[in-house]
């Protein structure tokens, strides 16, 4: 029973990967697409902006003129988009299959070593960057998100792989469950506020005349609204962490016996907070806002890949379920 | 726009840096130094630093989380860690660097927190400020017309943001109103709950105390001093706060997974039988697990290791009695091969020391030596190489139970000499060389090694630590906005004028805007032949 599970879950997690590699070249080449497109609608732009401009009146032209750009071009020709999406959603529910199967096999919640975590983890990660569309058209940042996914399966896969064995008394606890899927539901916001912000960064570039080349950063909302959503997402991603902070010193204290205390791991979760509640604060500091509360935000996502990837497997602690 | 963010806020307008000019004299400089340190730019540069300043410590170990660690760095890198000795590196957290970056960052907050929180308590009570006199220029501006007179439709715009939860100053021709102090209330909850955390977690530490005592099946240990095999008290502990109490071993179940090949032998569960006895009452049992701390007087026990404590009986050449208990030995591996250290400095001839390798389950590895390879004991030895002469243990100087200093000592049974290694399993016996007498393995008990902490703020951080996540959500969450709805008056009609301004992020405020035109232009009578410039911006 377990064997089979074990198969049937590698199986779908591959073909997942498969998928969202054909998803993230879909992405990819709709990013090149709207740099050919942005050329055309430069033109029919300049037409809208004298239209609008009259009727706007105080409003400032610029921002409406910008949202009919990306009208236009999200009306014009999405069939890559869309299908990349549609990919996107196949591959994430083969990945889920994966991930449960995996949890299945082990009779236990599948994130208990690095190879479970990483499998997790990414599936949170596409599963909220699936989500957000509804609330905001954020599929720009489906190949950075793909290409995420994908780096980090095959990683996972690779060099992560370890068998199905169970859990040692220290991970046998209700806050294992709680502690790190919220962890990772905080790292799937922390991602795409990075990713908005590494645009918005890009933008600001090219509207210095920087980055001539990235002419699909035309079709993307302005620098400022990107720094907008990117801060409405991070903000829930600091809540989650804040919580997941408080969960593992809760599930420390029970298992350790104590709830604080400068472990490695913990140290990192500690500086990550920092980093995010610096960030929020850029963000109402005067001369901090833009560029570099952005820088800010960047900073602080790696500092959480780097808390998953470097710490777990080369930092010495108590926190030692890398499982390898 | 805000008296009481700091002047450096975003929302405050830049006139209020000019403030920041030292002005001549000391209360000046003064003035100057404590406007710079409570300033947000202060602030999230101290944030950050912190951050920084955190990353040593997890480069390097610390005394604190592993001791050992230190000790092993120590000797590998001698020029390396004095230097980092001096800069406390292996005490990152207590280190005077460490603490003066966030102490000063609390004393940042205390001082942006107390003047928002007089400045907030005295908004709370005051109306909303007067509507603006262009309301043009503000977000979500649109219009309405109306053929109602204007201080009927004002009235009932006021209602409207009453039930919205507003707070509502009307005045002839239009309405202010407010709402969401409460992001406010929360931000100020939130911050003050960090100091909160703060001063509960140094309050535990001193007065809170940790110790460590290895417990074999079969016996007892006593919250007293005395009966701790180490113990490490807050600063200002005094031996009142250990509660008297005791706790016996009775047994110490271990289940070991037994159908995972790839998992075979790994524990998957420890269960420390116990019973326990508070002063003047009656005994009842319990039992410890992993995740699972006993809590009894005040204090939490945690069951944080364990091993075999093999119990061995000495007898001298006329067959007395001179040395029997049970020996903790200290495990090596996952298959809980353990090195024992014995020491029975009275009662034979010489002082003895032995020390003792416990294999749970015994194999024979190709090269003639002896491993473990399962943590049961399915087939347990123990293997003694004996040492006659000084122990070292009159000399005053504290010794370590689990090593032997064979300094002054001599094998006489052993790899080099000339009696070979005792080899025992449990009920057997075997004679000292020299005639010094015999020695009996008994049987082999389980240990577990028990934390007994005692942190009386445990419960107050967790108090805080909630009202930091409650106030995080509410302020982060709640929209603070103004908004305004004016009637102008003019020979065409009445125009019906509506804008909001956001305090904070705000994403709906343009959307809640245009709700609140709508919702009112439904309830007062329109005038559709009147067409006014109406537009609204998102
Ligand atoms: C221990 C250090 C601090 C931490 C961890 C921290 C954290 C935070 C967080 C997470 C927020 C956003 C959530 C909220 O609004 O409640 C925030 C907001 C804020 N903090 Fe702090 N803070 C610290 C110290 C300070 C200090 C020293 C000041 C004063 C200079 C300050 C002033 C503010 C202000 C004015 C806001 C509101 C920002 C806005 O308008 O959006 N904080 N802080």
């Amino acid at each position: 029973m377990t064997e089979m599970f074990v198969t049937y879950s590698v199986l779908a997690v591959y073909s997942a990967m498969a998928i969202y590699t054909l998803a993230f070249l879909l992405f990819t080449l709709d990013l090149a697409r709207r740099s050919a497109a942005s050329q055309a609608v430069a033109v029919s732009d300049a037409a809208s902006a004298v239209a609008t401009a009259g009727a706007a009146g105080t409003a400032g032209g610029g921002t409406v003129v910008l949202e009919r750009t990306n009208v236009a071009v999200a009306a014009k020709a999405p069939r890559y988009l869309r299908a990349a999406t549609a990919l996107t959603v196949i591959a994430w529910l083969l990945h889920v299959t994966g991930t449960v199967l995996r949890g299945l096999a082990a009779g236990r919640v599948p994130w208990a070593n690095m190879y479970e975590f990483t499998l997790t983890a990414t599936v949170i990660i596409v599963g909220v960057f699936l989500a957000v569309q509804f609330w905001q058209d954020l599929r720009f940042l489906g190949a950075f998100i793909t290409g995420f996914a994908l780096v980090a399966l095959g990683l996972a896969s690779v060099n992560f792989y370890v068998d199905v064995v169970p859990l040692p008394p220290a991970l046998q606890s209700v806050w294992l469950v709680i502690h790190v899927f919220v962890a990772t539901l905080g790292t799937g916001f922390f991602a795409l506020g990075a990713g908005l912000s590494v645009m918005q960064l890009l933008k600001e570039r090219r509207l210095a005349g920087k980055a001539p080349r990235l002419t699909f950063l035309d079709t993307l909302p302005s620098s400022e609204k990107l720094e907008n959503s990117a801060y409405r997402l991070i903000v829930v991603g600091f809540v989650l962490w804040t919580f997941t902070l408080i969960a593992g010193a809760i599930w420390a204290g029970r298992a350790w016996g104590r709830y604080w205390g400068w472990d490695t791991k913990e140290v990192w979760t500690f500086i990550i907070w920092t980093i995010f509640a610096g960030y929020i604060h850029a963000r109402a500091t005067r001369g901090w806002r833009g560029s570099r509360s952005a820088w800010l935000a960047i900073i602080g996502f790696s500092a959480v890949v780097f808390n998953f990837t470097i710490v777990n497997l080369f930092f010495k602690g108590l926190h030692a379920y890398s499982g390898l | 726009m805000d008296s009481s963010r700091p002047s450096d806020h975003i929302d405050q307008s830049p006139a209020g840096e000019q403030i920041i000019q030292p002005r001549l004299g000391f209360v000046g400089y003064l003035r100057f130094f404590w406007r710079q340190l409570t300033s947000m730019r202060t602030a999230l540069f101290l944030l950050l630093l912190l951050a920084v300043a955190a990353i040593p410590g997890s480069l390097v170990p610390q005394v604190s989380s592993d001791p050992n660690g230190v000790i092993q760095y120590k000797a590998a890198n001698p020029g390396l860690a004095s230097v980092l000795d001096t800069l406390q590196v292996f005490t990152t957290y207590t280190s005077v660097w460490f603490s003066a970056i966030y102490l000063l960052l609390f004393i940042s907050l205390i001082g942006c927190v107390i003047p928002r929180t007089r400045h907030h308590l005295e908004a709370l009570r005051a109306a909303p400020p007067a509507t603006p006199a262009r309301l043009a220029r503000l977000e979500g501006f649109t219009t309405r017309n109306t053929t109602m007179d204007a201080a009927a439709a004002v009235s009932i715009a006021a209602e409207l943001l009453r039930r919205q939860g507003f707070r509502v100053a009307q005045y002839s021709d239009s309405v202010s109103a407010e709402r969401g102090y409460l992001r406010e209330t929360g931000n100020l909850v939130f911050h003050t709950a960090l100091i909160g955390v703060l001063v509960a977690v140094g309050f535990g530490g001193g007065f809170g105390y940790t110790g460590q005592r290895v417990v074999v099946e079969g016996q007892a240990f006593v919250n007293s001093l005395a009966s701790y095999d180490s113990f490490n008290p807050g600063r200002f502990f005094t031996d009142g706060a250990l509660e008297p109490y005791t706790v016996a071993l009775d047994s110490f179940e271990v289940i070991y997974e037994q159908e995972n090949l790839s998992a075979l032998g790994q524990p998957v569960d420890f269960t420390a039988n116990v019973t326990t006895t508070l002063r003047g009452q009656d005994s009842s049992a319990a039992t410890v697990k992993v995740n699972e701390p006993l809590t009894i007087g005040g204090t939490q026990v945690y069951l944080l290791g364990n091993g075999y404590a093999p119990h061995l009986t000495f007898r001298d050449d006329s067959g007395a009695v001179v040395f029997s208990q049970s020996v903790a030995c200290l495990p090596q591996d996952a298959n809980l091969f353990s090195v024992c250290v014995i020491k029975v400095p009275d009662g034979l001839a010489d002082q003895v020391g032995i020390v003792g390798l416990l294999y749970p389950t015994t194999v024979t590895l190709a090269s003639g030596a002896l491993a473990s390879n399962y943590p049961d004991l399915l087939n347990p030895t123990l293997s003694l190489e004996v040492y006659t002469g000084d122990l070292g243990l009159d000399n005053g100087r504290g010794s370590n139970a689990y090593a032997l200093n064979t300094d002054s000592l001599v094998q006489v049974a052993g790899r080099k000499a000339d009696s070979p290694t005792i080899a025992l399993k449990p009920g057997e016996t075997a004679q000292l060389p020299g005639g010094l007498g015999s020695i009996e393995l008994q049987s082999i008990p389980r240990f577990a090694s028990l934390d007994v902490h005692h942190d009386p703020s445990q419960l107050w951080v967790l108090i805080f630590a909630g009202l930091v996540v409650a106030g995080l959500v509410t302020s982060l969450f709640i929209p603070r906005r103004r908004m305004w709805v004016k009637a102008v008056t003019s020979s065409d009609g009445v125009m019906i004028e509506y804008a909001g301004l956001a305090r904070g992020d705000d994403p709906g405020l343009a959307a809640a805007v245009a709700d609140l035109a709508d919702r009112h232009s439904a309830l007062v009578p329109g005038d559709a032949a009147f067409r006014g410039p109406s537009t609204s911006r998102e």
